[in-house]
């Protein structure tokens, strides 16, 4: 068990022009679960395809409880379940007869492909479909049996690519539901997902990729404390005011305020969200600033980039990091 | 939530030698390509509509103003260009089939699998073969039907199946190859009506082609598709053998040298594009 399931080591990986992977490490300790986190074009896909044998890279090493994926696929193809961002069932096929498909080239025969294939069906709550065409199940529903195919024999390591993107919150809770259930029975599981609350209710330890390498690592309530919780945001009618704004602000909050001028804008994280929003009113009421617009708002993806890499996404060159992130504790309801 | 996914671990499968994985995998792979047509049967019906078409529009229709070498028939000219054109036809079948494996990301999860590399294809020639047979049988019947015969016994007239086949395997590496290189099933489904057409219509298939102007008549001559043709209609007993030419005297020869040389061309080309997925 000391030998990592996920290892990556400066893995590089460039189409063309684009660089996809660029140093790419990872470590993900047997039977954990492992979020990989950041907006498309990060490279999430591509390193889940690197590890599960689809793609060639151009350096560095990756491996699957120590078998090289380049080197040892064959090996490395026994070990692993990847379920796709496109459901990637055979939509002709009933759900019943894809289980019994990759249950047989799995190396099962005939009458274990049917056991597993009824069982999962049940598990998966597909029972009442599994003689319908996958072409016709909802997008939740594939995703189950998309899942289900992965689980036919319990994998040493699964792949989950954005395994909720595009679904309602409903079939989203559903499968979270599923993937749930198969955790925890020592499979490791390496997720990628754009929502910072997906990786939150199902990964233990969380990478965010950003422009092809990992730039923050830790627990969910690691990086939350990093990015910050609400934010205050006030605009005011002159730009003469900001400075006074701003300083009040500060004064409240007790956090270093952000002014953007062309948007005549003043912003600081708060803790107290009702407390302080309604200080700040009365005070900007005090002093006389006319204001545009008032408001709370919690940090969107752009700006937890932002303040764990200390640029936009997609910028090209890191800039030193923000001071007013004081290694504060903050909690954000999710 | 059941919990029998711990029980599983000891059924996992051991690794069978090489050559009982490829045949293994290939014929589960077969299976679920013919299953595919159990399931969608209008599209087949699709595909046999298309040929029995012509062979009424032509036979019937366009066939009384046709003229035959040697005052055959024209109908029973007709099949054995009817018979290759399907197979050629064939072409759409097989490159919708991979463009959709490959488009959707089935074919991900296949070569993410411990599952033998060649059982895509394998699965996919074999599955189309049976489906060629299928289709011939269905011609077979309706030119029974419209007065068409093999006048030449059944031993001869099964060489002229396996001749048909044999057009069909090359067809198939070619559609393997266009499924791969353009993975999208429309533009698929676009593309091999205007490759197939002028190879149907530039042919020996509807028109002899000694009755072409000379140099069109020798293009049709040296097409592929003429080849399997010509040496059809030999083995059926058919009319229309053509004339004194080299290539109209050899066609036997290059009914079974175009598509292996067809073959030896697309094959690799495929498996190389498949390769390229990994890029």
């Amino acid at each position: 068990m000391n030998e990592p399931a996920i290892v990556a080591d400066g893995v590089r990986k460039r189409y063309g022009d684009t660089v996809a992977l660029d140093g790419f490490d990872l470590i993900v300790p047997a039977g954990t679960v492992h979020g990989l986190l950041g907006p498309n074009g990060a490279g999430k896909t591509t390193a889940v395809r690197i590890f599960a044998t689809l793609l060639r890279f151009d350096s560095g090493r990756a491996t699957i409880a120590g078998y090289d994926v380049a080197r040892d696929a064959g090996t490395v193809r026994g070990l692993i379940a990847l379920t796709g961002q496109y459901a990637a069932v055979d939509e002709v096929l009933s759900g019943r007869q894809n289980l019994l498909l990759f249950g047989q080239l799995l190396g099962l025969s005939k009458r274990q492909a049917r056991r597993r294939a009824d069982e999962l069906l049940e598990q998966f709550e597909l029972t009442d479909a599994a003689t319908k065409s996958a072409g016709q199940y909802s997008g939740g529903m594939r995703r189950r049996l998309d899942l289900a195919a992965s689980l036919i024999r319990t994998p040493d390591v699964l792949f989950l690519d954005e395994p909720t993107a595009g679904l309602d919150p409903r079939s989203r809770n559903r499968l979270w539901d599923a993937v749930r259930s198969v955790v925890g029975r020592g499979t490791t599981v390496l997720l990628t997902t754009q929502y910072l609350d997906e990786a939150d209710q199902l990964a233990d330890h969380i990478s965010v990729m950003d422009s092809g390498r990992v730039v923050a690592e830790g627990t969910a309530d690691d990086l939350k404390a990093r990015i910050g919780g609400d934010r205050i945001e006030v605009i005011v009618h002159h730009a003469g005011d900001l400075r006074t704004t701003a300083d009040l602000v500060e004064r409240i909050t007790a956090n270093r305020a952000d002014v953007d001028l062309d948007q005549r804008q003043v912003s600081a994280p708060v803790r107290e969200r009702v407390a302080a929003l309604t200080e700040v009113v009365r005070a900007l009421h005090d002093t006389g600033v006319a204001v545009e617009d008032i408001g709370l708002r919690r940090p969107t993806l752009d700006e937890a980039f932002l303040s764990l890499t200390g640029r936009p996404t997609g910028s090209p060159d890191p800039a030193p990091e923000p001071s007013h992130e004081s290694g504060r504790r903050e909690e954000i309801s999710a | 939530m059941t919990t029998e996914l711990t029980a599983t671990r000891p059924i996992r499968p051991d690794q069978p030698d090489r050559q009982v994985r490829v045949l293994r995998d290939g014929w589960t792979m077969t299976k679920r390509n013919l299953s595919h047509v159990v399931r969608s049967p209008e599209e087949i019906a699709i595909y046999f509509s298309l040929p029995i078409m012509f062979v009424l529009v032509f036979g019937y229709v366009f066939g009384s103003g046709m003229m035959v070498p040697d005052d055959g028939s024209y109908r029973e000219f007709l099949l054995p260009g009817v018979f290759a054109m399907t197979m050629l036809y064939g072409m759409g079948a097989t490159g919708t089939a991979i463009a959709y494996d490959v488009g959707r990301g089935v074919v991900d999860r296949f070569r993410s699998m411990p599952v033998a590399r060649s059982a895509l294809v394998v699965g996919r020639s074999v599955a189309d073969l049976v489906r060629a047979v299928l289709e011939i049988t269905v011609l077979v019947v309706c030119g029974l039907a419209v007065g068409w015969q093999w006048h030449r016994g059944i031993g001869n007239a099964l060489l002229a199946v396996g001749l048909l086949l044999m057009l069909r395997i090359a067809i198939t590496w070619i559609g393997i190859y266009l499924g791969l290189a353009v993975p999208n099933p429309d533009v698929v489904g676009l593309i091999v009506f205007p490759l197939a057409f002028p190879l149907t219509a530039v042919s020996n298939v509807f028109v002899a082609p000694e009755l072409m102007p000379g140099w069109l008549g020798t293009i049709a001559e040296w097409n592929p598709l003429s080849a399997t043709v010509a040496a059809v209609r030999e083995l059926f007993g058919n009319p229309g053998l053509g004339g004194d030419t080299w290539i109209a005297q050899h066609s036997t020869l290059m009914a079974i040298g175009w598509p292996v040389l067809l073959t030896a061309i697309f094959a690799p080309l495929a498996v190389r594009r498949y390769q390229h997925l990994s890029r």
